[in-house]
């Protein structure tokens, strides 16, 4: 295998930090890419950006919700009233591929409703590629990259099931947009198979009526303190067409975010969540003989968590290991 | 000699859809088209005009004059009338977002040239809802356009009695793939929708409104099939009747009569071999015009090289001797209706109206028309028909003469010499635009402008009728860019659905498409990642029907596909393709500004240092500009003649192996 160009990885990392545009295209195609040196690449890449868990920095907010519940039209309303504000924003949207063909009609209407001309707005779409219902491994180290660019980095997917938990074991603050007059939402609440989201939003309220009532059905389906502890889950009402209701959730949003810094817990909950992703990453690369080599999942998990390492070390490192096991085992 | 001789019908009226360079160019071609016979004007406006831009705003570059006339006040819409006294004349405008702008703009100059605007004569297409669907010219959300559109209706209606305010066209819903149930459908479904909206407006008094109704008037396409599209046409008037009568309460029989205009296809005219494409209009026309009871109104024909770039002044007037010369020397017009009684063509109209009515129920059960267009279920469904055409093209069920079938050709004399068989716009007629709007700028009075923009404000915000501010605005020298710019401020910008989110069609499945399948699996394993594309709609063009094709056959090929909808900046489509990472950017452009378009992505491309990404181009071409544009960089070029689209799409796998160094041809 060819080494990677420490140097210009290195100029990468630094373009990166700066906010490069065109960098972090190119930082995002080499996460993408599968091919082993690009790997090996990418997982330099990784170690050098700086931007740790322990520095407080960009805020990662997941949205998930049903298709159909305005999702896109309420990110580009987020969008605006974040810029408003002076915030620089990059967004993962991850959309499903066909299981036949592998191909997959990526971006929607999101792009579009955000200025082109905003340097300040940054859309990547990602194709789910036939991940077993989870969000693909490429959206952890996409979002790192893109965190060390951009003030605030969503990931938007249509979730319930198992896309809606990765994104909710990814994300500093997960947000669920429910559609309006459709029951499933409450049932998926009460039935555990939602993960309590942070902030649970209506959107279309200004369908009046058939939000009202779906918006009190979710309130008292909803324990109202989340299981993190300290945070009373809001169920706010929004209506992205109108813009009403956004700049509560974008305060909502930043209210979450304040508490999980002023209690320190911003970084615990990053390496915890990481970690998960960390195994995610290894597993799709390396299979589950890697992660037993490694001394099976539990051990991996446990041992990241405890050490004070910068975790895209750790993953570097753990891949060194395994390639020099497998090496071993060949030769 | 029967009696019927003696009682000849009156033909229909004769129109020639034109308009090009400027307002002066265009009238010397109106008027030489009515010397030679034609019996009423027809307008094509440019892309700016009908998307309410100036011609010096940015986006308008390189489409100012291209595909109609540039209207930006007063002084062009005078030019374009001089000398046509509009008293006498019958004008069809095919404006739709800008509709009530234009509209205000004739009156303005029959003002001038001493007309009773009560006088006026003609038609505004002004049907913003299939633009939605097909060709793109809509600006603001569906609510307040249909408010716009209400509005001229009731304006004429009330001032102008003998105008068409609105002309509901089913013509490009087929161009974009209606089947003709559908094509019934929507149709009439939009028609509904309208004077719903009419009427929930409380502009017209109870007693006027079977007025209205007698109004509305349509505009139809006809294709190949010309014995079902003569059912069509059937099926139109009795559905007409019913529905006017069942939901109006329509009494008097002329008021619900099904009056239209046509266009024939052009969506099957060829690029290969084109002077097939004569007998295909002449056939075309037969359909609209054999059925004494479903006659046309109006026709224009479209001329034979339409598939090849802009027709030049013969080419039309060969299009309007083919109706003289049914309408004159055939004893068509000596006989009653031809085709009462028949029982082959009574069971055709009773399916489709069948079929139509079932269609019509689903649009219902979806909201109604103006929802489905935000909703996006109509634009799936037609999205679905054409890949099916497509389909079938493909697979050679469908036979296209010349394109999937007896392609071997001798020579054609028509399409040699120098000019190709096409005309070019004058590269002149953009900049003297601009420099003649600037000048007329200089002439007016500021204040007078700035009050008239603000009753205009108001109107559009306390729901008042926009036409009477629009047509002082029109007096005093506004722009087509102010007007429109008001508007946006009060209603707001849209995008509309792409459709493009369908499920595989039927049969999609072939070992051609296999083959492009595994080389482009091959190819994303070899580059490490999927192989993305990104394809683009830049400039005001909205005949999306190529790309969304594209869109969907990359789909189906296991491309990752980036698709956004029409009219996007140059810098839009730059900044997609970085931020994206994509392998390739394959740009669709019909309207003819490729030259400018692909002069200002390669700019935009290198100011954002997204270089290296293989560009390649679709839409109406001339292998002159092909040459030119393989020159500036491009890796392809595509023509209406590549119809197998598997084909295009290994060319394109082709192109992406060359740009990463990879074996081309593997």
């Amino acid at each position: 295998m060819n080494a990677p160009d420490t140097d210009s990885t290195a100029a990468l990392a630094a373009a990166i930090a700066a906010a490069d545009r065109a960098a972090i295209a190119q930082a995002l195609n080499l996460l993408d890419d599968r091919r082993p040196v690009a790997r090996e690449q990418a997982a330099a890449l990784l170690g050098l950006l700086q931007r740790d868990q322990d520095r407080a920095g960009g805020h990662l907010i997941g949205i998930t919700g049903p298709p159909g519940a305005g999702k896109s039209t309420l990110s580009a309303a987020l969008i605006r009233v974040w810029r408003r504000r002076g915030l620089r924003v990059a967004v993962l949207a991850v959309d499903p591929s066909s299981p036949l063909s592998g191909g997959a009609l990526l971006g929607d209407r999101l792009r579009m409703q955000t200025s082109a001309e905003d340097d300040g707005v940054f859309v990547r779409s990602l194709s789910n590629r036939g991940q077993f219902g989870g969000l693909s491994a490429e959206v952890w180290p996409m979002s790192v990259v893109m965190l060390a660019g951009f003030d605030i980095v969503l990931i938007e997917t249509v979730g319930v099931g198992q896309r809606e938990v990765d994104v909710s074991r990814l994300c500093d603050t997960t947000c669920y947009v429910a559609q309006p007059g459709s029951g499933d939402s409450v049932q998926f609440l009460k039935a555990g198979i939602l993960e309590v989201p942070h902030i649970l939003v209506v959107n279309k309220a200004d369908m009046g009526a058939v939000a009202t009532r779906t918006l009190s059905e979710l309130s008292s389906a909803l324990k109202r303190t989340h299981p993190d502890g300290d945070w009373q889950v809001p169920v706010l009402a929004t209506s992205a067409a109108s813009d009403d209701g956004v700049e509560a959730l974008a305060d909502a949003l930043e209210q979450h975010y304040q508490l999980l810094l002023s209690q320190q817990r911003l970084s615990q909950r990053r390496r915890h969540y990481q970690s998960y992703w960390l195994h995610k990453r290894l597993l799709e690369e390396f299979g589950s003989f890697g992660i037993e080599r490694l001394g099976g999942e539990q051990q991996l998990l446990a041992q990241i968590e405890s050490q004070p390492m910068n975790l895209y070390h750790q993953y570097q490192t753990l891949r060194q290991r395994l390639y020099t096991a497998f090496h071993d085992i060949n030769s | 000699m029967s009696q019927d001789t003696e009682k000849r019908d009156r033909p229909w009226l004769m129109r020639t859809y034109s308009g090009h360079s400027s307002a002066k160019a265009s009238n010397e071609l109106y008027r030489t088209n009515l010397s030679r016979g034609q019996t009423g004007l027809s307008v094509a406006f440019d892309l700016p005009t009908q998307t309410g831009y100036d011609s010096d705003h940015p986006l308008a570059r390189g489409e100012v004059g291209k595909v109609g006339v540039p209207i930006n006040h007063i002084g062009d819409m005078e030019a374009l009338f001089d000398q046509i006294p509009l008293g006498q004349m019958n004008t069809s405008m095919t404006i739709n977002a800008t509709a009530p702008w234009l509209l205000a703009l004739y009156v303005a100059v029959a003002e001038r040239q001493g007309v009773d605007p009560a006088q006026l004569q003609g038609t505004t297409q002004n049907d913003v809802l299939k633009e939605y669907l097909s060709r793109g010219t809509y600006i603001f959300p569906p609510a307040p356009s249909v408010r716009l559109t209400t509005d001229l209706i009731a304006y004429t209606v009330q001032n102008i009695p003998k105008w068409n305010p609105t002309n509901i066209c089913s013509y490009h819903l087929q161009e974009a793939g209606a089947t003709p149930t559908q094509e019934l459908a929507y149709a009439l479904s939009t028609a509904t929708a309208i004077l719903d909206a009419v009427q929930a407006s409380g502009q017209i008094p109870p007693d006027r409104f079977t007025d209205v109704v007698g109004r509305i008037s349509f505009f139809v396409n006809a294709g190949i099939r010309f014995v079902e599209e003569t059912c069509k046409l059937r099926a139109f008037g009795r559905m007409w009747d019913t529905l006017t009568r069942e939901r109006y309460g329509v009494t008097d029989e002329k008021q619900r009569r099904f009056r239209y205009g046509v266009q024939v296809n052009s969506l099957g005219l060829t690029e290969s071999q084109p002077e097939n494409n004569v007998q295909r209009i002449v056939l075309e026309m037969l359909s609209v015009t054999l059925s004494k009871n479903a006659r046309a109104r109006a026709i224009q024909l479209p001329a034979w090289n339409e598939a090849l770039g802009l027709p030049r002044p013969w080419d039309q007037q060969w299009a309007l001797r083919m109706q003289q010369v049914l309408a004159l020397e055939t004893d068509l017009l000596e006989y009653g209706d031809l085709l009462d009684g028949s029982p082959v063509v009574e069971a055709k109209v009773q399916a489709l109206i069948d079929g139509a009515h079932e269609e019509m129920a689903r649009v219902e059960a979806h909201g109604g028309m103006v929802a489905c267009i935000d909703n996006g279920y109509v634009k799936r469904e037609l999205v679905q028909s054409h890949t099916r055409r497509m389909r079938s093209i493909e697979s050679g069920d469908l036979k296209i003469v010349g394109v999937n079938c007896y392609q071997e050709s001798a020579e054609s004399p028509l399409t040699a010499g120098e000019e190709s068989g096409i005309m070019r716009v004058d590269e002149r007629a953009e900049r003297d635009q601009i420099a003649s709007l600037q000048a007329f700028r200089d002439t007016r009075d500021n204040s007078q402008v700035q009050q008239a923009l603000q009753a205009l404000r108001d109107a559009a915000s306390d729901g008042s009728n926009i036409m009477p501010p629009s047509i002082q605005c029109a007096r005093v020298g506004v722009t087509t860019g102010e007007w429109s710019e008001v508007l946006r401020e009060v209603f707001g910008e849209y995008r509309a659905p792409t459709g493009i989110d369908i499920s595989p069609v039927e049969g999609s499945d072939s070992d051609a498409l296999e083959g492009v399948r595994n080389r482009v699996r091959r190819t994303g394993e070899e580059l490490g990642r999927p192989l993305r594309l990104l394809i683009g709609k830049p400039g005001l063009d909205g005949h999306s029907n190529g790309a969304e094709q594209i869109a969907v056959k990359g789909r189906d090929a296991g491309f990752e596909i980036v698709y956004e909808g029409i009219r996007l900046t140059p810098a839009q489509i730059a900044r997609a393709a970085q931020e994206e990472g994509v392998h390739l950017i394959g740009l669709s452009v019909l309207s003819g500004s490729h030259l400018e378009l692909v002069e200002d992505i390669n700019r935009e491309l290198d100011r954002i240092g997204a270089t290296g990404i293989p560009l390649v181009i679709g839409g109406i071409i001339p292998e002159e500009d092909a040459r030119q544009l393989q020159q500036q960089g491009l890796k392809a070029v595509f023509t209406p003649k590549d119809v197998d689209m598997n084909t295009i799409m290994n060319t394109m796998v082709t192109i992406i192996r060359e740009a990463n160094g990879l074996e081309p041809a593997a």
